[in-house]
């Protein structure tokens, strides 16, 4: 609360590096907080804190338009252009949690936006691949992941409904947009035993979030998580 | 001055003219911003905009004597300055990039909409500010000036429905400023014939104006499209072009191509699917509802992906031979259909615009779908069709429909819809073969609301229809994101729970219900957190069912055609529960729609408040006039339950007669026209009761006749529709237009009457209680919905009568010297 306050007052250019850390800091708080509040619908009252560290540590004032920077430590989620969003830090930490993310683990994302995620999976994965299909949000993201030393993802403009053949099969998939179904190639390219969060339905109907696990004969369960709503999902032919 | 001016004849056809025009604006603005926005806060930001008819009460009350010593420059202006702000506000509130679901966070959204309230509220401002004035300086013409503002606005709901079919909503913006220069055309010829001179130059100036909208390009007219709407994020893609597009008053249709990134639109889709969709276009309806049209090549395994979603169910129980598809968008499940070799395939869709792009436009990429022997399209309205039509089939499908139903036609942005009402299904029921089924396909929303909703609805029809067991009619799956209920007219036979079974089970759909079932074969594959669609289907089929129904935290009640309400799922009881999980992650629990319904009304009540107080505050000669005759509360009284009652009665008899019309466009704007051309009437005939003074007499008659026949329509007008519903729809449109004839007409007398009467009590008055039915019009519309989705339109009309009596009651003891 205190963080969104300080925030709204204070010009984004008077921020120090350490200004940052704070507001950092409290944007875990937050988040830590929501956790609790929504423990009814997601099952549990904390998340993995190797998922809420690499919250603390990424800086998303890096990765929002430079008009939204003042607010990018507020829990909510921000326009970036395109009519597209960066989404709410909770619903990223959330989703990277219910990830489950090993060290050794290789990651999909659909739907690079800003980056911010791509930024998160970074922290807690072995390789990133990050798909996105407007080339300016591409340029955009791909920078600021480069320039903040992200070398661990790469990125590309392409049709996120066919995932990334070349460099499947991946241990999670993470999709940050939502789709009319869950593309088949995705289902495809996840490896047994391996996680895929997606948002599902209509674009402007409250969404559910979705867990789908593939287990070790292939078998596909999926499990609705909370509602939320997400942007459309965008993609394109290699 | 007062014989002068009893000799001058008021401006007619300029006062006709202009409200035309401005009710043309008014339908106009709400499809404009249905486009650009979404339909619920047009609806929200139009009815606010149209308080400026108020604002321009209290600003005539307080200005009054320096208006009426410039009266024809000040009418001639306003008109001008309607004219002007009716197109450059439009233009500059969509400037503003008002985004709605940002204001939950980020408060300068606040200020713009704010700021597009005001913009939009001046044209209507203009517009009341000359009718209003013209009523005061004119007073002993009230009734002809009444007369031909309703006669204007009449005409104005037939010749937007005429636009909007011809041209494009920017065009028909152009187009209602140019009619707005003609009205102001029409004034200077009416006000200043005698000054030749004058009039001349007026008429070549205003003759420019006319012509500008049309010579600037089209720039200046394009509309901004919020970027949060699926058109418009599609168009973010890289190749993706919009390559035609179609307007009628049933939306603006944009078929867009996207060659690099193809869509892929395929709602329900199992998630043991293989294969993907083939080519499709979308079909975008006012940039925001999508359909498909799917490239056909005739080829089964292509198409193969339809068979796998849970609107296929219906398919793999049993052989259909006779399929109904109502709403037949671009065609998908027409295609499942013809997949699964139907033989004959009924298709009902409404917009005739989408059924010529797949049958004509696009026939080659749709494989002649619409033209194939064993397709026979339908341009009606599914109601309608169903009701005037005895042939029987092995399925009824509704899918995901709700784009084209009259709740989402853009041109009236209520939420009504008369495809999911009980009295519906029971008529789909009744044109079943023995042992067929009626299926309905909706999005899947948690907590469960649509689909319990519906399930309510079938059991409630079925035990209309005489089924005494209705749970064993009935079958419910759920897949990712849809629902699929079927109903049959008849038990469910265990081979079908077999082919079920198997279905659901290779598709992973979970069961939800079907007769026998157990809690143990349900929320196997998509896992909630509880089987809570097993849990709501068991318990509504319960003997506790009422009990579940009133303790349940959404409205399950099922809808019915008196409250058509079927997407009203908001309870107020869990409101306050609600509210405190914002920031919980509860917001989405909130239904919009409705809520959006009430902040309307709230907003509307305050500036209504503050628009009728103000000149009370501000001038003295009102108190003075309260303050001997106390004249100002009966003044208030009356004219705030003549205007709610109005609309009331309005807004509910179109809501009867679009069962009996059944087109949704056709029926609003026959039925809308009726009645304001008829009260226009009425309002002229009321003059000969002006000039014998016999006041008391026509307003008691009036009021009276009112009430007997809008009693007697109530009760008469369901059985004498059922009657003649098979007629030709000319003849049912003339039938309605007579049937509104007589009730219109005496309610266009007592406003007339009663201003005629104010004027000789106190004149002074005049501008105020022009501002105080300016407020009670806006305040009608939106209370009269609000009433309607919970206690029906029955009781609104009821209430409207109270109305009527109690503005008797107030006549009769105020209205006194």
């Amino acid at each position: 609360m205190f963080a969104g306050w300080t925030a709204l007052f204070i010009p984004a250019t008077l921020y120090a590096a350490s200004d940052y850390h704070t507001l950092r800091q409290h944007l875990v708080n937050a988040i830590k907080q929501d956790v609790r509040n929504t423990s009814f619908y997601i099952n549990k009252t904390a998340l993995d804190a190797k998922v809420m560290q690499a919250i603390a540590d990424v800086p998303r004032h890096q990765f929002v338009p430079q008009s939204q920077r003042q607010f990018a430590y507020l829990n909510r989620p921000l326009p970036i252009g395109h009519g597209q969003t960066i989404s709410q830090p909770y619903i990223v930490a959330l989703m990277t949690d219910l990830l489950k993310i090993k060290a050794s683990d290789k990651a999909l994302e659909i739907g690079t936006g800003s980056g911010y995620q791509a930024a998160i999976l970074a922290k807690l994965a072995d390789k990133v691949y990050s798909i996105e299909i407007i080339e300016e949000l591409y340029h955009r993201a791909t920078k600021a992941l480069h320039q903040l030393g992200y070398d661990n993802v790469t990125t590309r403009t392409a049709d996120g409904y066919y995932g990334w053949q070349q460099a499947a099969p991946f241990d999670v998939i993470v999709v940050t947009a939502a789709a009319s179904h869950v593309p088949p190639p995705l289902i495809k390219q996840l490896k047994p035993g391996g996680r895929m969060v997606i948002p599902i339905g209509s674009p402007f109907m409250v969404q559910q979030l979705v867990l789908l696990e593939k287990d070790s004969k292939g078998n596909i369960r999926s499990q609705q998580i909370l509602p939320v709503r997400f942007v459309a999902l965008t993609g394109k032919h290699d | 001055m007062t014989i002068a001016i009893q000799r001058e004849r008021p401006p007619w056809f300029s006062i006709a003219m202009l409200s035309m025009t401005a009710l043309a604006y008014e339908i106009l603005l709400m499809r404009l911003f249905s486009i650009i926005q979404w339909h619920h806060f047009a609806y929200m930001i139009i009815s606010l905009a149209l308080l400026g008819y108020a604002c321009s009460g209290s600003f005539l009350t307080l200005a009054r004597q320096f208006l009426l010593a410039h009266f024809k420059p000040v009418y001639l202006l306003n008109i001008v300055l309607f004219g002007i702000s009716s197109w450059s506000c439009f233009l500059l509130s969509q400037q503003l990039h008002f985004n709605a679901e940002e204001m939950l966070w980020h408060h300068q959204q606040v200020f713009r909409l704010l700021l597009i309230y005001l913009l939009l509220a001046l044209p209507f401002f203009f517009v009341a500010n000359a009718i209003g004035l013209s009523l005061i300086r004119y007073h002993s013409e009230m009734s002809r000036i009444y007369a031909a503002d309703l006669f204007g606005a009449g005409l104005g709901s037939l010749v937007i429905i005429v636009l909007l079919f011809i041209s494009f909503p920017g065009n028909v913006l152009k187009t209602t400023t140019a009619l707005a220069m003609l009205a102001a055309m029409l004034a200077s010829w009416e006000l200043y014939r005698d000054n030749k001179h004058l009039l001349t130059r007026l008429l070549s100036l205003l003759l420019v104006a006319t012509i500008v909208p049309f010579v600037l390009p089209d720039s200046f007219t394009q509309l901004e499209i919020s970027p949060y709407k699926t058109l418009k994020q599609s168009l973010n893609i890289s190749g993706t072009k919009i390559i035609t597009e179609r307007s009628s008053p049933l939306g603006l249709i944009s078929v867009v191509e996207s060659p690099l990134i193809p869509f892929r639109h395929a709602p329900g889709l199992s998630l043991k699917v293989t294969a993907e969709p083939p080519e499709q276009l979308a079909v975008f309806v006012d940039a925001g509802a999508m359909t498909v049209i799917t490239r056909n090549e005739k080829q089964p395994d292509k198409l193969s992906y339809l068979n796998q979603t849970s609107s296929a169910l219906a398919y793999h129980l049993s052989s259909l031979d006779d399929v109904l598809i109502i709403g037949g968008g671009g065609g998908s499940e027409v295609l499942l259909a013809q997949y699964h070799h139907v033989k004959q395939i009924s298709v009902v869709e409404l917009n005739r615009q989408l059924i010529n792009l797949v049958q004509h436009e696009y026939e080659d990429f749709s494989g002649n779908l619409y033209d194939a022997k064993n397709v026979n399209i339908i341009n009606k309205e599914a109601r309608g069709y169903v009701t005037g039509n005895d042939k029987k089939y092995d399925l009824i499908q509704l899918s995901l429909i709700d784009s084209f139903s009259a709740s989402s036609a853009g041109l009236y942005a209520l939420s009504e819809s008369y495809l999911y009402t009980v009295e519906a299904l029971q008529q789909y029921l009744n044109k079943l073969k023995p042992g067929a089924y009626l299926s309905i396909t909706r999005w899947m929303k948690l907590p469960p609301r649509d689909s319990l909703k519906l399930f309510a609805t079938a059991i409630e029809a079925l035990r209309h229809n005489g089924h005494r067991s209705p749970g064993q009619q009935l079958i419910l799956i759920r897949g990712l994101q849809t629902t699929t209920l079927l109903i049959s007219n008849s038990a469910i036979s265990s081979s079908a729970i077999q082919s079920l079974k198997k279905f659901s089970h290779q598709q992973l759909f979970d069961l939800a219900y079907y007769p026998g079932i157990s809690q143990s074969e349900t929320n196997q594959y998509n896992v909630l957190a509880k089987p809570y669609f097993y849990q709501g289907a068991t318990a509504l089929l319960g003997n506790d069912s009422d009990d579940f129904i009133k303790r349940y935290k959404f409205n399950l009640q099922p809808a019915t055609d008196d409250r058509p309400f079927f997407f009203q799922f908001f309870k107020w009881g869990v409101f306050s529960e609600i509210m405190s999980l914002a920031g919980k992650g509860g917001m989405p629990l909130f239904e919009w729609g409705y809520l959006i319904l009430v902040a309307t009304l709230i907003q509307a009540l305050l500036a209504s408040i503050v628009l009728i107080l103000l000149p009370l505050f501000l001038c003295r000669s009102i108190r003075q006039a309260g303050s001997v005759y106390r004249i100002h509360y009966y003044a208030f009284f009356y004219f705030l339950a003549l205007g709610l009652a109005f609309l009331f009665i309005e807004i509910a008899f179109i809501q009867k007669f679009i069962l009996f019309l059944h087109h949704p466009v056709f029926s609003i704007s026959v039925v809308l026209a009726a009645f304001l051309i008829f009260a226009g009437a009425g309002s002229l005939w009321s003059k000969r009761y002006i000039s014998k003074s016999h006041y008391q007499n026509a307003i008691s008659c009036s009021l009276i006749l009112i009430i007997v026949i809008a009693s007697s329509y109530s009760l008469l007008l369901g059985p004498l529709f059922s009657l003649l519903t098979g007629l030709p729809t000319l003849l049912k449109i003339i039938i309605s237009a007579l049937l509104i004839a007589p009730l219109a007409f005496f309610m266009g007398m007592p406003f007339p009457l009663g201003l005629s009467r104010l004027a000789e009590i106190n004149s002074q008055l005049l501008p105020w209680v022009w501002a105080v039915n300016g407020c009670a019009s806006v305040l009608s519309a939106v209370l009269a919905t609000l009433l309607a989705v919970h206690f029906g339109f029955m009781f609104v009309i009821m209430l409207a009568l109270l109305f009527y009596g109690f503005s008797l009651f107030c006549f009769s003891t105020g209205f006194k010297l």
